[in-house]
C-alpha cells in the first residue's frame, strides 16, 4: 500500500500489538541532480523515515542516521513530532537498521548511480574494483551536515504529518464528527464542542488500514511549537553513566579480541613475518596475515597487544616508501606550475576577465598557502566485531554509514550483502572517519581466519599512521586592487578538488574571478574530514580576503562588508558578530582581533577571534561566532555544534599537522599530534540568527572559520602573517616592527 | 589472584601483573563505561579513581591495585540517584559524541572531592589530562562551576550565573 506524493512515496500499516507505523520514502528527482545534493543542498534526496505509535501512545521516530553526538537523531524526532503534534515526553527514537529500505537512496529498487557521480571524496576510500560497493556506500550515510536538512525536511515532517491527518481520519469516523472540527494537541485528538478527547493510540489500529494521504499539510514555521525549542538531547542520559554502548564496548559470546598493524607507508604489502615467539604467549589464539597488515588474536586486548609487538614483520619496499612532505609540497608547486604552463588546469569559477582587472590594477597582492593532512583522531579508537559463521555475518560498529559496512563486509567475506546484518552503536567522534569501513573488512577477514567472532580494537598508534586523511593542499592567489583599495579580479589555483563544489568560492563581489585547480594525486589515502573542503579553502579565501584588506590600508571587518552589498545574508551575520564581539574597541597590547565569514552546508558563520600573543605563544581569549541556519531545530545543540566545530577547527589550526616522513605518518598518538585541551579552550559565545532560508546544517560549519580568523587575529597582534599551518610551525617570539615572513 | 574491590563490590582476577586496570575492569569484570583512548596517559577517557585518588587506568598495572578500592563511572551513582557532577553534565548538556565523558566525570568528581570551589585555573590543571575531542570543554567548565556552587545554572538561559 503506498501513495506517491510530489516528493516520495508513503506507506503505512499496522503491526503486532496493533502500532501504526509510517514511512516515507523520498524518489528522486532528476538523474543529473541527484548526487550533489547529498553533500550540498539536500534538496530531492532520497531518504526514508518512519514513525510507530504503539498502544500505550509512545511515539518512536526511526531514523536512518547513525549518532556519533551531532544530537542528529533529537532533532529528527523534534521534526517528526512537530507535525504529528505529539507530546514530546512521549517521543523517543531508535536507529534503523541497516537495510536497504531504511536506505537514504533508493539503491535497493536497483536504481544504480553511474560511478562518475560517486563523490570524489568517497573514491578515495576504495578499492578500484569495488565500484558497486562505493554505491552502497551512499546509502545510509551521516556526513554533510545533511540529517536534519535531508532526512527531516523530506522525511520526519512528512511521516510525522501523514500519521497525523490518518489518525484525525480514523477519529472523525469512530466519533462521526467531521474532520474540520477535530483537533490535535499532546498526542491526544479533541473534539473541542463535546469536549471528547482520546489519545493517538485509540486510533492507530483502523488509521493502518487507511490509505495514506497524498500529500499531508505541513505546518508553516510560524506553527511550530516543538521544533525550535532547545529540548534535551535524548542520548545524553546513557553518556554520564557508562551505559551508553559505542562499538569498542560490544560483547559476543565465544569472542576473541585482535589487534592490529598495517603497513607503515602505504601501499606496502607483507613478505613475511616471524610469529613463533607471539604464538607462544600466553592467551595468544592465532597471528593472522593480511595481505597488507597482520593482527594478533588472543583472548583480551592486553595479550594481543603486548604479542602483536613481538611479531618480525617483513614489508615489500613500495617506490612511495622515500616520499616526504617537503616532496609532496614540491609536486603540488610542480603540478601547479605546469597547469599554468600547458593549460590543463581546469576552471572551477570564471567570471568576468582577470586580465582586465591586472591591467587596471593600482596594486598587486599574491600569497601562497598551504595546509597540512590531518587526522581524525576521532575519541574511540577504530573498531569492529564480527562474527562469521561461514555463511551469515554480524558486526557490530559504530558507523557514519552502516548500511555501505554492510556491502563492504559482505563484498569482503564473497557472500550476499542479505546475509550481513549490521548492529550499528553510538559513535564516539566520527567528523567523517566512520564513513569508511577499514577496520569492519579486517575484522571480517580476521573472524573468517580464525572461525570465531573477533573484536578487532586498533590502537591509537594505528589510528592516527592509518587515517583517511583531510587532503594536504597548496593553493595560490593573486589580485588587482585599483587606487581606492577595492578589489578588481581574484585569481586563485589550488590542488585537488573534492567536495563540496563551492568550497574555494567567495561571496564577495569582485568582478573578475579565475578559480582553478589541478590534479595533484599521491600516495596518501584521504577521505571526508568534519567540513571537507571547506576546512582548507575556508582558510585560504578568509586570509587572502584579509591580506587584500592589509594591502589596501582598510579595516579587515569593513573591507568584507563593503564586497557583500549583493549578499545581504552574509553581510547580516558578519556584522552580527562584529557588533557582539565590539569591533573596532581598543585592545591591550600584545592583543589582536581577528574576523572571518564562511558559508558551508547552507549556514553562514561569521567568527571573530581575541587573542593575546605573549613570548611567542597564542592565547585564544575569546571567539564570537554568528551563524544563520536558516532555522535551528535545537537552538542549544546547534550552539553545541558551534562549539564544537569551532574547538576543533582550532585544534588544527594551532596544533594539526600529519607528515609523510619515509613515505609513512610520522605521528602516533596525541604527544605528538597534539589536541587543544581546556586550559586553551577559549570562551564562545554563539550568536544565532534565523532566517526564511532553507535549513543549514549544523555539525560542520563552525569548523572552517575559525582557522583563518585566528590566524587573522596573530596578524592584527603581530604583523606575522600565517601562511601554513599549523600556527605552532611558527616564533611568533618577536615584536611588530620586527615582523616578517618566517616560513 | 589479584584481589581489590570495583564500586565496593570484591573482585579476584587471575590476569598477568602487568595487565593495565582499563582491560581488567573493561574486558574481565565487564564494566565499559571506562574508555580506551590512548593508552599513554594522554587522553585521560580511562580515568578511574583507586583509592580515592583519579589515575589513568590504561597504565596503572592491575598488582597496583591489589587490596584497594577502585571506584568506576558505574558506581558513581548511588541508589538510582545521580551523583551532582552527572546531574550537571545533563543540565549542561555537557556530552556530544560521549566517549570522554565518562573519564571527564571522574577528573571533576576526583577534583570537587578536594578543591569544593575550584576556580579556573584549579579547573585548568585538574581537567587538562582529558580530551574532548568533541570540544565540549566550555560546557564541562560551567558544570563544574555549577556544582561547585560558585556559579547556578539556569536552565533557561542555559547560562550559569555568578554571584
Ligand atoms: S586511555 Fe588512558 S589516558 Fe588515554
Ligand atoms: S564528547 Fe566526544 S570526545 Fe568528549
Amino acid at each position: 500500500m503506498g501513495k506517491w506524493t510530489r516528493r516520495g512515496v508513503i506507506t503505512a500499516g499496522v503491526v503486532a500489538g496493533g502500532a501504526l507505523v509510517v514511512g516515507v520514502a523520498i524518489r528522486p528527482g532528476n538523474r543529473a541532480r541527484k548526487l550533489a545534493p547529498m553533500v550540498t543542498e539536500g534538496d530531492e534526496t532520497l531518504v526514508s523515515a518512519w514513525v510507530k505509535i504503539d498502544p500505550e501512545n509512545r511515539i518512536t521516530a526511526i531514523v536512518p542516521h547513525s549518532e556519533m553526538g551531532q544530537g542528529a537523531q533529537t532533532a529528527l524526532a523534534q521534526m517528526l513530532a512537530e507535525e504529528l503534534d505529539a507530546r514530546w515526553e512521549d517521543v523517543t527514537f531508535m536507529e534503523a537498521p541497516a537495510v536497504d529500505e531504511y536506505a537514504n537512496y533508493m539503491l535497493g529498487k536497483g536504481y544504480l548511480l553511474g560511478p562518475a557521480e560517486v563523490p570524489e571524496v568517497l573514491v578515495g576510500t576504495l578499492d578500484g574494483a569495488l565500484m558497486q560497493v562505493a554505491r552502497a556506500m551512499r546509502l545510509q550515510i551521516t556526513g554533510g551536515s545533511l540529517s536534519v536538512r535531508a532526512t527531516g525536511q523530506y522525511g520526519m515532517r512528512i511521516a510525522g504529518a501523514a500519521a497525523r491527518e490518518m489518525l484525525v481520519d480514523a477519529a472523525a469516523d469512530a466519533w462521526s464528527l467531521p474532520v474540520a472540527e477535530l483537533t490535535v494537541r499532546d498526542g491526544r485528538i479533541l473534539h473541542e464542542a463535546s469536549g471528547r478527547e482520546a489519545p493517538f493510540a485509540e486510533f492507530a489500529a483502523a488509521a493502518g488500514r487507511m490509505d495514506p494521504p497524498y500529500s499531508p499539510r505541513l505546518k508553516e514555521r510560524d506553527e511550530y511549537r516543538i521544533v525550535g525549542r532547545s529540548v534535551p538531547r535524548l542520548d545524553i542520559p546513557s553518556k554520564v553513566d557508562g551505559t551508553a554502548r559505542f562499538g569498542i564496548d560490544a560483547v559476543v559470546p565465544g569472542m576473541k579480541v585482535a589487534t592490529i598493524k598495517a603497513a607503515p607507508v602505504f601501499g606496502a604489502r607483507v613478505v613475511s613475518l616471524e610469529d613463533a615467539s607471539a604464538r607462544s604467549m600466553p592467551g595468544v589464539v592465532d597471528v593472522v596475515r593480511l595481505d597488507d597488515a597482520v593482527a594478533v588474536v588472543a583472548d583480551d586486548y592486553w595479550r594481543a597487544r603486548k604479542a602483536l609487538a613481538e611479531v618480525r614483520i617483513r614489508w615489500t619496499e613500495p617506490d612511495q616508501q622515500s616520499v616526504s612532505q617537503e616532496q609532496i609540497f614540491a609536486q603540488f608547486d610542480e603540478d601547479m606550475a605546469r597547469a599554468v604552463a600547458d593549460g590543463s588546469g581546469k576552471t572551477d569559477v570564471g567570471r568576468g576577465d582577470v586580465s582586465l582587472g591586472f591591467a587596471e590594477a593600482a596594486s598587486m597582492v599574491e600569497a601562497t598557502y598551504r595546509v597540512p593532512y590531518l587526522a581524525h583522531a576521532c575519541m574511540e579508537p577504530m573498531n569492529a566485531t564480527v562474527a562469521f559463521d561461514g555463511t551469515d555475518c554480524e558486526v557490530w560498529i559504530g558507523s557514519q554509514n552502516p548500511l555501505g559496512t554492510r556491502y563492504s563486509v559482505a563484498g569482503a567475506l564473497e557472500i550476499d550483502a542479505e546475509n550481513v546484518t549490521v548492529h550499528n552503536h553510538v559513535m564516539g567522534g566520527g567528523f567523517g572517519r566512520r564513513a569508511t569501513d577499514d577496520a569492519a573488512i579486517q575484522a571480517a577477514l580476521i573472524a573468517k581466519a580464525v572461525g570465531a567472532p573477533v573484536k578487532l580494537i586498533w590502537s591509537r598508534e594505528e589510528d592516527v599512521r592509518h587515517d583517511h586523511y583531510r587532503p594536504a593542499i597548496t593553493s595560490r592567489f593573486k589580485a588587482a586592487l585599483d587606487a581606492n583599495g577595492v578589489p578588481l579580479a581574484w585569481e586563485n589555483q589550488y590542488v585537488d578538488k573534492h567536495e563540496p563544489a563551492e568550497a574555494p568560492h567567495i561571496p564577495y563581489g569582485i568582478a573578475n574571478q579565475h578559480i582553478h585547480y589541478t590534479d595533484s594525486p599521491t600516495h596518501v589515502p584521504f577521505g571526508p574530514w568534519r567540513s571537507v573542503d571547506h576546512s582548507q579553502h575556508g582558510f585560504f579565501t578568509e586570509s587572502f580576503v584579509d591580506e587584500l584588506a592589509a594591502a589596501a590600508g582598510r579595516d579587515p571587518y569593513q573591507f568584507r562588508r563593503a564586497l557583500l552589498a549583493e549578499a545581504p545574508r552574509h553581510r547580516k551575520v558578519l556584522e552580527t558578530a562584529a557588533e557582539k564581539a565590539g569591533w573596532g574597541e581598543s585592545l591591550q597590547e600584545g592583543q589582536g582581533r581577528g574576523i572571518s565569514l564562511q558559508e558551508s552546508f547552507g549556514s553562514i558563520v561569521a567568527q571573530v577571534v581575541d587573542v593575546t600573543v605573549e613570548d611567542g605563544s597564542v592565547r585564544v581569549d575569546r571567539v564570537v561566532c554568528a551563524v544563520d541556519p536558516g532555522m535551528a531545530v535545537t537552538p542549544d545543540g546547534l550552539a553545541a555544534q558551534m562549539e564544537s566545530g569551532i574547538v576543533f577547527g582550532l585544534t588544527a589550526a594551532l596544533y594539526g599537522d600529519i607528515s609523510i616522513e619515509s613515505g609513512a605518518v610520522a605521528q602516533s598518538n596525541f604527544h605528538d599530534y597534539p589536541m587543544v585541551r581546556m586550559s586553551e579552550a577559549p570562551a564562545v559565545e554563539v550568536e544565532i540568527l534565523t532566517s526564511d532560508n532553507p535549513m543549514g546544517g549544523a555539525g560542520e560549519p563552525g569548523t572552517p572559520g575559525i582557522g583563518p580568523a585566528l590566524t587573522n587575529a596573530i596578524y592584527a597582534a603581530t604583523g606575522t602573517r600565517i601562511r601554513q599551518l599549523p600556527v605552532s610551525r611558527y616564533d611568533l617570539g618577536f615584536s611588530v616592527d620586527e615582523a616578517e615572513e618566517v616560513i | 589472584m589479584i584481589d581489590f574491590t570495583v564500586n565496593g563490590v570484591r573482585h579476584s582476577v587471575d590476569v598477568e601483573p602487568d595487565t593495565p586496570l582499563l582491560w581488567v575492569v573493561r574486558e574481565q569484570l565487564g564494566l565499559t563505561g571506562t574508555k580506551f583512548g590512548c593508552g599513554i596517559a594522554q587522553c585521560g577517557a580511562c580515568t578511574i579513581h583507586l583509592n580515592g585518588n583519579p589515575i589513568r587506568s590504561c597504565v596503572t598495572p592491575v598488582s597496583a591495585a591489589a587490596g584497594g578500592a577502585v571506584l568506576t563511572i558505574e558506581g558513581l551513582a548511588g541508589d538510582g540517584e545521580l551523583h551532582p557532577v552527572q546531574q550537571a553534565w545533563i543540565d549542561h548538556q555537557v556530552p556530544q559524541c560521549g566517549y570522554c565523558q565518562s573519564g571527564q566525570i571522574m577528573s571533576a568528581v576526583a577534583l570537587l572531592d578536594n578543591n569544593p570551589a575550584p576556580d579556573d585555573a584549579a579547573i585548568n590543571a585538574a581537567m587538562d589530562g582529558n580530551i574532548c575531542r568533541c570540544g565540549m570543554y566550555g560546557r564541562i567548565r560551567k558544570a563544574i562551576k555549577s556544582v561547585a556552587g560558585v556559579g547556578q545554572f539556569d536552565p533557561k538561559s542555559g547560562e550559569v550565573q555568578h554571584g
